[in-house]
């Protein structure tokens, strides 16, 4: 008996490898600082009142923010671990399972639990205050999608202390994932990890979608948005229109894991090749559901730091609309080399290469308004300058790789992932950093100090030309993606060993990023103005952060840059409430059910991982609860009185 | 401080210049080093996609270092300011022509060369044909015309255009010889054609390119090219001296491990054609189309 519970841990805690004992150990403890902190100083109450029942998009937005951050010092620490194990031929750091665990883990939560999380921030943070909205359309949806998004992560986090990490890649390739080759539960972590974030990705994007359409201040009509917003909506529609395949592809698949269906099995009509072209259907648009964000961010920042109107805005809304058209007609060129044959790769081929004309014209966009402007290089516009070449040297590699006879040559080779790092460090993360420099001060009301950014800058950007530039001739050298180690008669040696210099140059520059977040609050500047950038659009209008409400009264919007150019004309003022116009205002109450409904799905996807289908069953019991509650109850929102908001205004000094 | 920052920056330069270099004046460049005409025309076209993709990205890099220089926000910076300058219909026709007749031109060669290659390279010559398979962790090839088999290495004859009909016993691999041409994915219950030619007698490298479980990373073989004659030596000389392959020595590869390089002088008659069918090639209208004439029961 003792012997077989000791066997069962064995199976279920993963252990041996010294690396992850670390790691518990490291869990451990920092769990036991969280809970005796959070004691010591009576935050329980706080912590469940002011966050995880909140229902404002501001402080969601900094939950998915930090969320984003922790997830980028773990994939990052994966990408380490790869780099060390390839500095030099036939090291021993990483085993072969151990290393396809890691770069399983690492791009999953790179894409799904850093970069998603990270727009969802800057969606949360900004969005409703761009257009002159009191929150989002449904606020109890906007914390669902978080704490789903949240026990997603989590669940696929634990699983390499628990059970053991998927290692199949992160594009989780039948028939290589099916149970004939992949028995453990790691696969299943991933397939539940991700559908249940997914479902919260979904209601986000039906979200901000109802947010843009519905709830902009009187005046703003489309074509006066800001160019943020507008690349919010055109993500939106991709991700409706893509993310429910991903979710259907992870299902079907899970299906096949538990419950030995054949959707992509080999045997018994089954169809690998389906899982991949549903994967890409959902996993190449998903590039510009990152990206396109990103766009928007550099071209409300690109504006304000060259104080000028962003050129051409026309064709800037024309292309956001045509790559979120064209971006779902590419996926095939990720498997170019599966034999569809000259037809279906020419048409896909034109296709992916079609979408770079839209991503020049914003180039050449962006470089027009910085011309004849004033040029001030603060942090935020560092990262959006640093993006132009290294995004205008990824879409050329894309470009490459987008025809097929070359695609032949690259394909899920080191080129390729010297391209996709490129572009999605290049145009996501310095845009997600960029972002982050440009709206800390809203979001926190404090700015973030030059001193240690700028290192950080220097760092990274230095290291992330370092780090992959070697990847594209390695991949031409014939070096393979997923390769836990080389010989030394292949000469990779010295280009390998470059790389990992230039990785660990980009860790130290997120080393220097957290210090300069730690000494900031330490040392910190209040923003009182409101506006510590010279800002265009209308958050910059109100305080830092914001009152709970946003605005007091909705203003009447004229101009695209509506606070620009009321500053411009000096009528400031004429934003800020009237005493007399301020009414009651009709907010949402706080709940704790959108939590607890992330806690059953948690409950459910660890059931389903296991295979214990009355843990599953009782966790998904649980969501049909909470969703019951939701519906039966009658009075889910109150009213801020008139009284309160004059009060609240007046200590901000805005009567 | 910038002082030193340029100094790192310049060492870190010169020395991934200097490792570029070092690396990069050899053979080690496969894809820059084509042995044969598949290779070569995808060579054309990957110096014709840098050539015009620079037309944009050089221009793009040295104005955006010109114009933050020109612009920036000093006191007592003459260059003019024009916050209210945001439209020109004429210099935003100009950049939305410019990467529509590139990709024009791009995609016209990419047309051209996407049927080419799915065609035999030298179509006046009779190829030989090759059938593959991946394995966890290695590489079967089956000479269907010569009745041998071998692992972890095939030889060829030069001035030959070659057919390789690819398939998998183990997850989705790609077979990869990048000094003749690209790759072509291997599947489990599906056939795939690759056409590759040698000019240059050699010894080529070759890998699998997609990665299907731990033993991936040392999924490695050889393609040695040789004159017809020498390669018809080979051919006998494996014949005459090599072993067969018994159903049971098949089943045996078909197990999860590495192995080094093996010749055999016989195989089952039409284990390729069946192993297509019984990983599930038989719900597969394609399959059956594409091995017809060889299967004997279709």
């Amino acid at each position: 008996m003792g012997d077989s519970l000791t066997n069962t841990a064995g199976h279920f805690f993963v252990t041996g490898d010294p690396l992850i004992i670390a790691s518990d150990v490291a869990i451990v403890l920092v769990s036991l600082g969280i809970v005796f902190t959070l004691t010591y100083f009576k935050k329980w109450k706080w912590l469940w009142r002011e966050w995880l029942t909140t229902v404002d998009h501001k402080k969601i937005a900094i939950m998915y923010l930090i969320s984003a951050i922790l997830m980028l010092f773990r994939g990052g620490v994966d990408a380490l671990l790869m780099r060390t194990q390839l500095a030099l031929p036939n090291l021993g750091l990483l085993s072969a399972e151990h290393y396809d665990q890691i770069f399983t883990t690492h791009g999953t939560i790179m894409i799904l639990f850093m970069a998603m999380p990270f727009i969802f921030a800057m969606f949360n943070a900004v969005v409703p205050l761009q257009i002159g909205a009191r929150d989002v359309a449904f606020p109890y949806l906007n914390a669902i999608s978080f704490w789903l998004f949240f026990f997603g992560a989590l669940l696929f986090n634990i699983s390499f202390v628990i059970g053991g990490s998927p290692d199949g890649g992160w594009t989780s390739y039948p028939p290589l994932t099916e149970l004939q080759f992949d028995p453990g539960v790691g696969e299943n972590y991933y397939l539940l990890g991700l559908s249940i974030s997914g479902i919260g990705t979904i209601a986000t994007g039906i979200n901000f979608l109802a947010t843009i359409i519905k709830m902009r201040a009187p005046g703003m009509t489309l074509m006066k948005m800001p160019l943020f917003t507008w690349a919010v909506l055109g993500t939106c529609i991709i991700i409706l229109f893509v993310f429910p395949v991903l979710s259907v592809a992870l299902a079907l698949l899970l299906i096949d894991r538990l419950f030995g269906a054949h959707f992509f099995t080999m045997m018994y009509g089954g169809n690998p090749m389906q899982f991949v072209n549903l994967f890409w259907i959902w996993g190449h648009p998903e590039v510009y559901i990152a990206v396109l964000p990103a766009f928007g961010i550099y071209s409300e920042v690109v504006a304000t730091f060259s104080q000028k109107k962003i050129f051409g805005y026309k064709s800037m809304v024309a292309s956001i609309m045509a790559i979120s058209i064209i971006g779902n007609l590419t996926w095939v060129h990720h498997f170019f080399t599966m034999g569809a044959g000259p037809a279906v790769n020419t048409f896909f081929s034109i296709s992916t290469m079609a979408v770079a004309i839209p991503t020049g014209v914003k180039v050449f966009n962006w470089l027009m308004t910085m011309y004849r402007g004033r040029i001030t290089l603060s942090l935020p516009m560092l990262w959006a300058l640093a993006f132009i070449p290294a995004f205008a040297v990824a879409g050329a590699t894309g470009v490459w790789l987008a025809e097929a006879p070359t695609d032949y040559q690259y394909h899920n080779t080191y080129f390729m992932v010297a391209h996709f790092h490129q572009a999605l460090i290049g145009g996501v993360v310095f845009g997600m950093l960029a972002g982050m420099y440009y709206w800390w001060p809203k979001m926190f009301g404090f700015k973030l100090k030059e001193k240690f950014g700028k290192w950080a800058f220097w760092f990274f950007n230095i290291g992330f030309y370092v780090c992959f530039t070697p990847q594209y001739i390695l991949g031409l050298m014939g070096m393979q993606r997923r390769m836990y180690t080389y010989t030394a008669d292949m000469h990779w040696t010295a280009l390998n060993f470059v790389s990992t210099i230039g990785a660990y140059l980009m860790g130290i520059g997120f080393l220097c990023i957290a210090a300069q977040i730690i000494h900031s609050l330490v040392h910190m500047e209040k923003d009182l103005t409101g506006d510590p950038w010279g800002g265009r659009t209308l958050e910059w209008s109100l305080p830092s952060p914001a009152p709970h409400y946003n605005f007091a009264v909705i203003p009447q919007i004229s101009d695209r840059d509506e606070w620009w150019e009321r500053k411009r004309r000096g009528e400031q003022d004429a934003l800020k409430p009237r005493p007399e116009d301020i009414r009651d205002i009709h907010m949402p109450k706080n709940s704790g059910v959108p939590f607890l409904m992330g806690v059953c799905f948690f409950i459910a996807g660890f059931g389903f991982t296991f295979g214990w289908i009355a843990v599953g069953a009782a966790g998904l019991v649980g969501v049909l609860l909470c969703l019951a509650h939701r519906s039966l109850d009658q009075h889910p929102d109150h009213d801020i009185p008139a009284d309160e908001i004059r009060r609240t205004e007046a200590a901000l000094g805005r009567l | 401080m910038r002082p030193s920052w340029w100094k790192l920056a310049f060492t870190l330069a010169a020395g991934a210049g200097i490792s570029l270099l070092t690396s990069g004046c050899g053979e080690e460049i496969r894809v820059f080093q084509p042995a044969g005409p598949v290779a070569r025309s995808e060579l054309e076209l990957i110096w014709l996609q840098m050539g015009l993709t620079a037309v944009v990205i050089l221009p793009v890099i040295l104005l955006l270092a010109w114009i933050v220089i020109r612009y920036r926000n000093k006191p007592g910076n003459p260059a003019p300011y024009q916050p209210e300058f945001a439209e020109s219909r004429t210099l935003e026709i100009i950049w939305w022509a410019i990467p529509i007749v590139i990709v024009g031109i791009l995609g016209t060669v990419t047309w051209h060369k996407t049927y080419a290659l799915a065609q035999s390279p030298s179509p006046s010559k009779e190829p030989l044909k090759i059938e593959v398979m991946s394995l966890n962790w290695k590489w079967l090839f089956f000479y269907p015309d010569q009745k041998i088999a071998t692992v972890n290495y095939a030889e060829i004859p030069t001035d030959r255009p070659v057919e390789f009909l690819l398939t998998a016993n183990a997850p989705m691999n790609a077979f990869w010889v990048p000094n003749l041409g690209g790759m072509q994915y291997t599947m489990p219950g599906m056939v795939t054609a690759l056409w590759l030619q040698a000019d240059k007698a050699g010894e080529y490298y070759g890998h699998g390119g997609n990665f299907t479980g731990p033993g991936f990373a040392q999924m490695q073989f050889r393609v040695v090219a040789k004159p017809q004659s020498d390669f018809d030596a080979w051919v006998r000389q494996v014949v005459n001296s090599a072993p067969d392959m018994t159903q049971a020595d098949y089943d045996k590869l078909t197990q999860p491990g590495h192995l080094g390089e093996l010749s055999f002088s016989s195989y089952p008659e039409g284990i390729f054609e069946k192993t297509v069918m019984d990983e599930g090639g038989m719900y597969m209208e394609h399959d059956r189309a594409m091995l017809g004439n060889m299967m004997p029961h279709s």
